[in-house]
């Protein structure tokens, strides 16, 4: 009856659903969309390793600094993070590095500092390297003990005891968590369209409400998201098949 | 070859090493025996340094093991160090612990390049000639899950062995095998005892003990009860507690 009526009810308007589909104001908002996404994850991943690191390492000190970033990213909404940030200059007109009440080294306003897509990027991976920190710090403890104690035991250097043979190790369950991730934070882009961002949500909502066809529209949205996390969920199943080596499933 | 001397213990309230006194000459085979719990493991692996001793000190070869003197006080040596001292002593686990990741070739060649400096090209060769000779040459290149117990643990014996350690530490390698493969690996620790490696081995075998010991050491409480010869400790106790040990695992 529904892929029925998706063929005949007239309400889906499919001649404007392909109007727009492929059209440039949709790719370019599609490439805001990716954008977006790849800066979110790439930054977050690699401040949520940081995080993580800190929370594993054996100081008590850098284990409550980042106990503490987690704890306050993750209570705020995106949301409002994300208008936060998006008016900081409200806040804070000017920001300087420098010695407290000493000379200043650099000095920036607040608005040039970053423009909304770069407020947009830095709310998004705040957020994200909250979650992405409790992601990777569950991979690194899933792996046995004895693997770090037998790399330990072999004399073989710290950091390799960790990139060569726990990391790896830990990969195997960070992905798929990691790959949920980044799909909902793939969709969860649209949320910027509350700081008129011209990505894909965005700019869907500018066209339907210029022409008043909001169902086609919100389809051409959904095609694309479908389109793109399937794209996501076939490279997730190629990277898991990777770091599966060795193991029995 | 190791010098233990005074070394003591502690995890939390519970001493689990009260003053121990260990010499293993060079080439010689000591098997030490004790009930669970007895501190046996945690001796043996305060050798390497993988338990950080409370009191006593460590030698082998005559150096000081995670520890550097410095006036009359002893510093714990940095991270790197401690490292390097580890690369000299072979360590094998009860659980094997290979690298479930790497291959059973890789597994042998990563300590040597990556802890000692070697090139890789020079101890392939060798990493490929100690497999063949605990006997698993055919299996360089498969992944450590598709071997038996016996095969994995004598992977990881040519593992060890990979960075030419002065000495080579056994922390009771047949207890986590069926009892049809603890033979394929006593049979390698056995051969190696006869090239004149100097080990110690902590184990429940007291046949295999009795056969390439040259000393036993019977540890109970936390302390050596006894050690001598396998014929005098295994065969003629002095002390009650060794005698009650023996009788029960023969």
């Amino acid at each position: 009856m529904f892929v029925h009526g998706l063929a005949t009810n007239p309400g889906w308007d499919w001649p404007t659903f392909f109007q727009f589909f492929a059209t440039r104001t949709i790719f370019s908002a599609l490439w805001v969309t990716v954008q977006l996404t790849v800066y979110g994850t790439v930054l977050g991943f690699v401040l949520g390793a940081v995080l993580a690191s800190m929370r594993l390492s054996s100081s008590p000190f850098l284990q409550v600094v980042a106990w503490g970033y987690i704890w306050a990213f993750r209570s705020i909404p995106l949301i409002v993070q994300l208008l936060f940030w998006f008016n900081i200059a409200y806040l804070y007109k000017e920001l300087s590095i420098g010695v407290p009440f000493g000379p200043e080294f650099v000095h920036f306003s607040t608005n040039n500092l970053f423009g909304p897509l770069g407020a947009a990027v830095l709310g998004l991976a705040l957020h994200q390297a909250a979650y992405a920190a409790e992601i990777i710090r569950g991979g690194i403890i899933s792996v046995d003990a004895g693997q770090l104690e037998a790399a330990a035991a072999l004399g073989i250097p710290r950091i390799r005891q960790f990139f060569r043979i726990v990391l790896p190790q830990a990969m195997r369950s960070i992905l798929p968590n990691g790959a949920n991730e980044v799909i909902s934070l793939f969709k969860g882009t649209s949320i910027v369209s509350v700081m008129a961002i011209p990505e894909l949500f965005y700019q869907v909502q500018v066209i339907y409400g210029r022409n008043s066809r909001v169902v086609p529209l919100l389809m051409v949205a959904t095609v694309w998201y479908i389109v793109l996390t399937t794209l996501l969920s076939i490279v997730q199943y190629y990277v898991e098949r990777r770091f599966a080596r060795g193991t029995a499933r | 070859m190791i010098d233990v001397k005074g070394v003591h213990k502690s995890f939390g309230d519970l001493e689990v090493l009260k003053g121990i006194d260990l010499d293993v000459p060079a080439g010689a085979v000591t098997v030490i025996l004790g009930p669970s719990g007895s501190g046996k493991s945690t001796l043996l692996r305060s050798i390497n340094h993988l338990e950080k001793v409370d009191r006593g000190l460590v030698r082998i070869d005559g150096e000081l093991i995670g520890y550097k003197r410095r006036g009359n006080k002893l510093h714990e040596l940095r991270e790197r160090e401690i490292l390097r001292q580890r690369s000299q002593v072979g360590f094998v686990f009860q659980t094997f612990n290979l690298f479930g990741h790497l291959t059973v070739l890789q597994n042998v060649v990563e300590a040597p390049v990556s802890a000692q400096g070697r090139k890789r090209s020079e101890v392939e060769p060798y990493a490929r000639e100690l497999l063949e000779r605990v006997g698993v040459g055919d299996k360089a290149d498969v992944y450590p899950r598709q071997l038996s117990g016996g095969q994995q643990q004598r992977v990881a014996i040519a593992r060890a062995l990979a960075l030419k350690p002065k000495v080579l530490l056994f922390d009771e390698p047949t207890s986590a095998l069926d009892p049809e493969l603890v033979g394929e690996v006593l049979d390698v620790i056995k051969e190696l005892a006869r090239d004149g490696a100097t080990m110690v081995v902590v184990t429940h075998e007291i046949g295999f003990a009795r056969e390439i010991a040259d000393t036993v050491v019977f540890i109970d409480g936390g302390r050596i009860v006894e050690s001598g010869p396998p014929r005098e400790v295994l065969d003629n106790p002095v002390h009650e507690r060794t005698r009650a040990f023996i009788s029960k695992v023969l």
